[in-house]
């Protein structure tokens, strides 16, 4: 089990009490947002889909690599690892 | 004898005179050049493929220019005398084999050797980015090549505008400018190509005053629609480089998609609240390709999942970071300077004022920019949030 730092994007805050980062346990990037899950139910729900996998809008960083590049969800972490949550945002103009 | 010719029959003892044949034979065997007259006189023709370094810097840019000291060089001038005046010169400064074209350009001319008139910058041009001609980097073969350049901005929001005036003032010589809407007052928040005065115009047509305002001399081109598949492809013809700064997914998809297909480098930033990210999508790059939008995102989140309109908004301050770093790479593809942030996304946090850069790697399965990959076609989302960008 290592203690990793979760980033939690702007957008996704109000599922996650406000909080701009998290940290939680885990063995690997699927662990730990199921650790977070278990507190923030409707913060998994827009990081993962029902099968355990990243949503096509979001992406999931280890450091600077996307996780999709390494072993996806079953990534593993080590202690004081930093995991970045990123949505698509679309804001731009308007 | 006149100090003058005392002074050349001296240098003459130590720089070789070549005839315009001899000068031509050298430079097709990788001679530099070089042609030290002033502006005035290049304007009106230099030999083809010359180096045109003015006597007055020649000491101070050769070596930007040719840093192998061993390199042979050929100086030119009108006659021969300044080219000997300059040829001692460099001698002394330490490059090693140094000639110089006896009758210079008129003799070259003579003989009917291929001569040029360069494109150059006029006067008033010059005067304007004169802070970029002294830059190597840019210089004037930049500048010549930013005012040839054709800009597509979506948006004349809180991107587009910081973007906008910027790659106006750099000298980019044609932009062209997509929106639909008209400019609304809480828009003057960050929207700084808008005035006060305009609330109610036409976005496109605002931001061509504010343009023109700062630089009379490139051609704005507006677009007054809402972009979608079937205006796509009209719009985006002839243009070089797109810089996506439009506030909603079904736009942003589209751009991608016709980006993809055109093989146009699309730059791309986005806003909400205090989080930017920027990036550069070019998966027709040579050498070096990068991934597309839908390679980060292979699809827009349903309107459920997606963040709340209540929710949005920005500070007014941010998409003026990301406009501006949108426009810094955009200045790069065309000069073809730099390291692009290509392959890398760009986050920019400014409430906890942190910029973190994550590796983004091509998707080779990508529907649309996958080596091989048939072109899908173009979908129009449903638009179901502008978010405040």
């Amino acid at each position: 089990m290592s203690s990793v730092i979760v980033r939690i994007p702007t957008p996704l805050r109000s599922f996650a009490g406000g909080q701009s980062e998290i940290t939680a346990e885990g063995a690997d990037v699927g662990a730990v947002l199921g650790a977070i899950g278990a507190d923030h139910p409707e913060l998994l729900a827009r990081i993962m889909k029902d099968d355990g996998q990243p949503r096509e809008f979001v992406n999931i960083y280890l450091g600077s690599d996307n996780v999709r590049t390494l072993n996806g969800m079953d990534t593993p972490v080590s202690e004081g690892d930093v995991l970045s949550v990123l949505p698509a945002v679309a804001g731009g103009a308007a | 004898m006149r100090a003058r010719d005392r002074r050349l029959a001296d240098i003459r003892s130590k720089v070789p005179e070549v005839s315009p044949r001899e000068a031509l034979d050298l430079q097709r065997s990788g001679a530099a050049l070089i042609d030290v007259r002033d502006a005035a006189e290049v304007a009106q023709g230099s030999p083809g493929g010359a180096l045109r370094l003015d006597r007055g810097f020649l000491e101070l840019r050769i070596e930007e220019a040719i840093p192998d000291l061993d390199r042979t060089l050929v100086v030119t001038c009108a006659s021969g005398q300044r080219s000997l005046f300059a040829a001692d010169d460099l001698r002394r400064m330490g490059y090693r084999d140094v000639r110089s074209l006896a009758g210079g350009f008129n003799g070259w001319k003579d003989e009917g050797l291929p001569f040029e008139i360069p494109k150059m910058l006029n006067a008033d041009a010059r005067e304007r980015y004169s802070r970029h001609l002294v830059m190597p980097e840019v210089g004037e073969a930049g500048q010549l090549k930013l005012l040839e350049s054709r800009v597509l901005l979506i948006g004349a929001g809180g991107i587009g505008s910081p973007a906008a005036l910027y790659l106006a003032a750099a000298g980019v010589g044609t932009l062209g400018i997509v929106d639909h809407d008209v400019v609304d007052r809480s828009n003057l928040q960050r929207q700084i190509l808008h005035a006060d005065e305009r609330v109610g115009v036409s976005k496109v047509a605002s931001a061509r005053e504010a343009v023109l305002a700062l630089n009379p001399a490139v051609n704005v081109i507006e677009h007054p629609l809402r972009l979608e598949s079937a205006n796509v492809e009209e719009v985006f013809e002839g243009y070089d480089v797109v810089v996506d700064g439009s506030d909603n997914f079904a736009t942003r998809y589209l751009v991608n998609d016709a980006c993809v297909k055109h093989r146009i480098p699309n730059v791309h930033g986005s806003v909400f609240r205090f989080e930017g990210q920027v990036t550069v999508f070019w998966p027709a790059r040579e050498g070096a390709p990068g991934p597309c939008y839908r390679c980060l995102y292979p699809e827009p989140p349903p309107a459920e999942l997606a963040p709340s309109c209540a929710e949005a908004g920005v500070l007014g301050i941010l998409p003026g970071v990301v406009g501006l770093l949108e426009a810094v790479e955009t200045i790069k593809i065309l000069l073809g300077a730099g390291d692009l942030l290509v392959g890398r996304l760009l986050h920019y946090d400014a409430l906890s004022a942190r910029f973190t850069e994550f590796r983004q790697a091509r998707n080779p399965e990508c529907r649309y920019c996958a080596d091989g990959a048939e072109f899908p076609g173009y979908i129009d989302y449903q638009e179901f949030c502008a978010l405040a960008g």
